[in-house]
C-alpha cells in the first residue's frame, strides 16, 4: 500500500483514501454543460464504490443556482466559488480555483468533461499540484491493482481507460501516489442518469483570493453558436469521407441525407479537406454516435474513426476500395463508385415502400 | 520590434494512416512498421513562427525531445526556415509522461531563454497523434508560468509586447488579447504549413547532432577503437559547427533538470494494460452496386425497421 499521508513536496497533495470524488461543473455563459451531468452521474457510482461523498466544484459568477442541478444528477455537495473575475472562463483564473480547493479538501478523483474547456484547464491544475492527468478517457473503473515491479498492493484505483495510439490501442492508466487521479472525459460516452429533483445536497460557499495576474487574457470578442448539428440524437446518420473527393461533391451525402431523414456526418478527411465543417465530425476527435443506421460513404476508416461509429446497430458502407477498412465494421457493404451508388441510393428510398407494404413484400 | 518564438515539436508514428502492411496477422498494429512523421499540427505552430518573424522580424528557435533519430524534424524544421533546432535527448527521460516531458521542455526553454535571448512565444502543437493528450502545451505553461492561449486559428495583431488572438472554443470562436511573453497551442486549421525549401535543403541537409556523428562514425570505422572513434566524431562535430551545421544536443544536466521529476520516476501515470483493438473480419453481405441491388437492401432495412 502507499504510505498514507506520504508527500514529496509542498505543491503536492496527499494520497487521501478517504478523499471524496470530484466533478469540475463546467459552464459558459450561466449554462451548464451536459458532459458535468454526465460526470455526476458516474461520480456518484464511483464515490458509492469507495464510499466516500461526491462533490461538484461551481465556478463562475452568479451561478450558484445551478448547484441544485448538479445535486439532482448526484452529487452530495456543491463548492460553489463565485467571483466577478470568474465571470469568463479563463484558463489561470478556474487554474488556481481547482487547485486551491484541492490542496484544501484533498478528493481522491477529479473529473473533467473532455471539452475544449475542459482540456485547457484539467491539464494546467495537474501540473499546478503535480499530480497525474489522463486525457479523454471513454471508461472509468475502480479496482485494486499490483504493481508489477514492487509487488505492492494499490487498493482501490481509478483504472482510467482510454484509446491512444490513434485508436489503434486502448490504454488503461493507473496514478499510484501523485494524487488526485484526474481525468477528462469524452462527451456522451457516460450515461447521463435521470435527474431525481427530490435529492437534497450542501452548498458549500468557497472563496479563492484571485488577483489582476491571475486574469492575465483580455476578452475582446466571443461567438458562439448553440451546436446546430445534433449528430448524438440522430437516428440515422449519413456520412461522407475523404473519397467523396470535393466540396461540391458533398451534395450527394447531403442529399441522401434528406431522402433518409438523417444527420449529415463526416470523417476528419472530408472536414479537412473543407468539405464540410468540423461539427459534423463522427470519430475519435469528433463525436463519438450510434443511431440505428449508418451510412460511411468514402469512408476509408481509419480506426479514430470507426471509434466514434462503430456501435452503431447498422452499418452499410459503400467504398470503391474492396480493401477499405470501413468493410470490417459494416453490416452491409458496397464496393463501387459514390457517383453511381449515392444517387441510386437517394432515388430508391424517395420510391421506398412503407413498412407495412414492406413486410408483404418481404414475406 | 523583433519577437524570439520557441517552437516545440514531436516526431511520432504516423498513426493516422495504417495501411495493410502496418497491420499484423493477428490483426494488431506492428509499431515497428509505421513511418516516423513531424507531428502534423507541430508544422502549424512552427509555420505561426516563421509568419510572425516574416512579419516582424525575430528569431525561431525549435526544441524537440527524443531518440537522436527525432534530429530529422530538427533538419525539418531547418528546411522550412527555423534559425536553429535543440535536440533534448537521455535515456533517463525515457517513459516520461505528460507531467515529466512538460518539466523538462520547461527546463529546456528556460535554457534556451538563458543561451539565445529572452523569448516572446512558445509554440506547441495543440496535440500529437501518438497519445492524442494535448496535455504538454498547458502543463508547459504553467511550469514557465505563462499564460496559455490554447487552439489558435489566427495571430489577429500583434503590437509591441501585445498580441491579439483569436482561438477556437469548439463551438465557436473567441478574441483575447495577452501580454508577452505567452504560451500558444496552435490547431491544424490555422494555416497552411510552407513546405521546405530547396535552397534551405541543400543548404542544411548535412546537418548533423554528435548522436547521430557517433553513429555514422560506428558504421565507418566498426574495427577502430573508442578512443580513435570519439576523436573522429569530434572532428566531424567541429567541422560541422564551423559551417553552422552542428545542431546542438542538449541532456538532462544541460537544461538543470532534477532526475527525479523526470523519466519513469517523474511520472505519476503509469500504463497498467494495453490492448490492441483487434479488427475482426466478421464478414458483411455484399450488396451489388446496381438499381436492384440498392433495392433490395432499403427493402431489407424497411422490413426490419431500420427504416420508418
Amino acid at each position: 500500500m502507499g504510505a498514507p499521508g506520504k508527500v514529496k513536496a509542498d505543491t503536492m497533495i496527499r494520497v487521501n483514501r478517504q478523499g471524496e470524488v470530484w466533478v469540475f461543473a463546467e459552464q459558459e455563459d450561466g449554462k451548464l454543460n451536459e458532459v458535468s451531468l454526465e460526470l455526476c452521474g458516474k461520480a456518484r457510482k464511483l464515490g458509492d464504490q469507495l464510499g466516500v461523498p461526491v462533490a461538484a466544484v461551481l465556478p463562475g459568477y452568479d451561478v450558484r443556482p445551478l448547484s441544485r442541478r448538479l445535486i439532482a444528477h448526484g452529487v452530495d455537495k456543491v463548492y460553489s466559488v463565485n467571483d466577478e473575475k470568474l465571470r469568463h472562463y479563463q484558463t489561470n483564473s478556474y487554474c488556481k480555483v481547482l487547485a486551491e480547493l484541492a490542496k484544501k479538501y484533498e478528493p481522491q478523483i477529479v473529473l473533467f468533461g473532455a471539452t475544449h474547456l475542459g482540456r485547457d484547464l484539467a491539464p494546467r491544475v495537474a501540473s499546478t499540484v503535480r499530480a497525474g492527468m489522463t486525457a479523454d478517457c471513454t471508461d472509468l473503473q475502480i479496482k485494486d491493482v499490483t504493481d508489477a515491479k514492487t509487488k505492492e498492493v494499490h487498493p482501490n484505483l481509478l483504472l482510467q481507460i482510454r484509446p491512444a495510439f490513434g485508436g489503434n490501442i486502448v490504454a488503461t492508466i493507473v496514478n499510484y501516489d501523485m494524487w488526485p487521479q484526474m481525468a477528462t472525459v469524452r462527451e456522451g460516452v457516460m450515461p447521463m442518469s435521470e435527474p431525481d429533483p427530490k435529492r437534497t445536497g450542501e452548498i458549500i460557499d468557497e472563496q479563492v483570493k484571485l488577483e489582476a495576474k491571475d486574469v492575465p487574457l483580455k476578452l475582446i470578442e466571443r461567438h458562439v453558436e448553440e451546436r446546430k448539428v445534433n449528430l448524438k440524437g440522430a437516428r440515422v446518420i449519413v456520412a461522407g469521407g475523404g473519397g467523396v473527393g470535393s466540396k461540391d461533391n458533398f451534395k450527394l451525402i447531403h442529399e441522401l441525407a434528406g431522402a433518409i431523414g438523417g444527420a449529415v456526418g463526416a470523417s476528419r478527411a472530408a472536414v479537412d479537406g473543407g468539405f464540410i465543417s468540423k461539427d459534423h465530425q463522427v470519430g475519435q476527435t469528433g463525436t463519438t454516435v450510434r443511431p440505428a443506421l449508418y451510412v460511411a460513404c468514402g469512408i476509408s476508416g481509419a480506426v479514430q474513426h470507426r471509434a466514434g461509429m462503430e456501435e452503431s446497430a447498422k452499418i452499410i458502407a459503400i467504398n470503391s476500395d474492396p480493401n477499405a477498412p470501413i468493410f470490417s465494421v459494416a453490416h452491409y457493404g458496397i464496393v463501387g463508385d459514390l457517383n453511381k451508388v449515392l444517387p441510386l441510393m437517394t432515388k430508391s428510398l424517395r420510391e421506398r415502400p412503407q413498412a407495412a407494404e414492406g413486410e408483404t413484400a418481404g414475406a | 520590434m523583433a519577437y524570439h518564438s520557441i517552437v516545440c515539436v514531436k516526431q511520432v508514428p504516423d498513426t493516422a494512416n495504417i495501411t495493410a502492411e502496418a497491420m499484423k496477422d493477428d490483426g494488431t498494429v506492428n509499431r515497428a512498421a509505421l513511418p516516423a512523421i513531424f507531428n502534423p499540427e507541430d508544422l502549424n505552430a512552427l509555420e505561426t513562427a516563421l509568419e510572425i518573424r516574416e512579419r516582424a522580424g525575430g528569431q525561431v528557435t525549435v526544441l524537440t525531445m527524443g531518440p537522436p533519430k527525432a534530429a530529422d524534424v530538427l533538419r525539418d524544421c531547418l528546411f522550412r526556415g527555423a534559425d536553429r533546432a535543440i535536440l533534448l535527448t537521455d535515456r533517463r527521460a525515457a517513459a516520461s509522461d505528460t507531467l515529466a516531458t512538460s518539466y523538462i521542455l520547461a527546463q529546456a526553454i528556460k535554457t534556451i531563454g538563458s543561451v539565445y535571448g529572452k523569448y516572446d512565444f512558445v509554440f506547441c502543437g495543440r496535440q500529437a497523434i501518438d497519445g492524442d493528450t494535448a496535455q504538454v502545451g498547458p502543463q508547459c505553461a504553467e511550469k514557465l508560468d505563462l499564460p496559455q492561449i490554447t487552439y489558435l486559428e489566427q495571430v489577429v495583431r500583434l503590437t509591441g509586447d501585445t498580441v491579439v488572438i483569436k482561438r477556437n472554443v469548439g463551438h465557436g470562436w473567441e478574441i483575447v488579447e495577452a501580454r508577452l511573453p505567452v504560451l500558444v497551442t496552435v490547431t491544424g486549421t490555422a494555416n497552411f504549413p510552407r513546405p521546405p525549401a530547396a535552397k534551405k535543403v541543400m543548404l542544411n541537409k548535412r546537418a548533423r547532432v554528435e548522436a547521430e556523428l557517433a553513429n555514422e562514425v560506428k558504421q565507418a570505422m566498426p574495427d577502430a577503437t573508442d578512443a580513435v572513434r570519439s576523436a573522429e566524431v569530434a572532428r566531424r562535430a567541429e567541422d560541422l559547427r564551423s559551417r553552422g551545421l552542428l545542431i546542438e544536443q542538449w541532456d538532462l544536466d544541460r537544461i538543470g533538470a532534477e532526475l527525479d521529476r523526470c523519466g519513469l520516476s517523474g511520472s505519476p501515470t503509469k500504463v497498467y494494460r494495453v490492448q490492441s483493438i483487434v479488427l475482426t473480419k466478421s464478414g458483411y453481405k455484399e450488396i451489388p452496386p446496381t438499381e436492384a441491388g440498392i433495392r433490395q437492401l432499403i427493402q431489407e432495412l424497411v422490413v426490419d425497421r431500420t427504416l420508418g
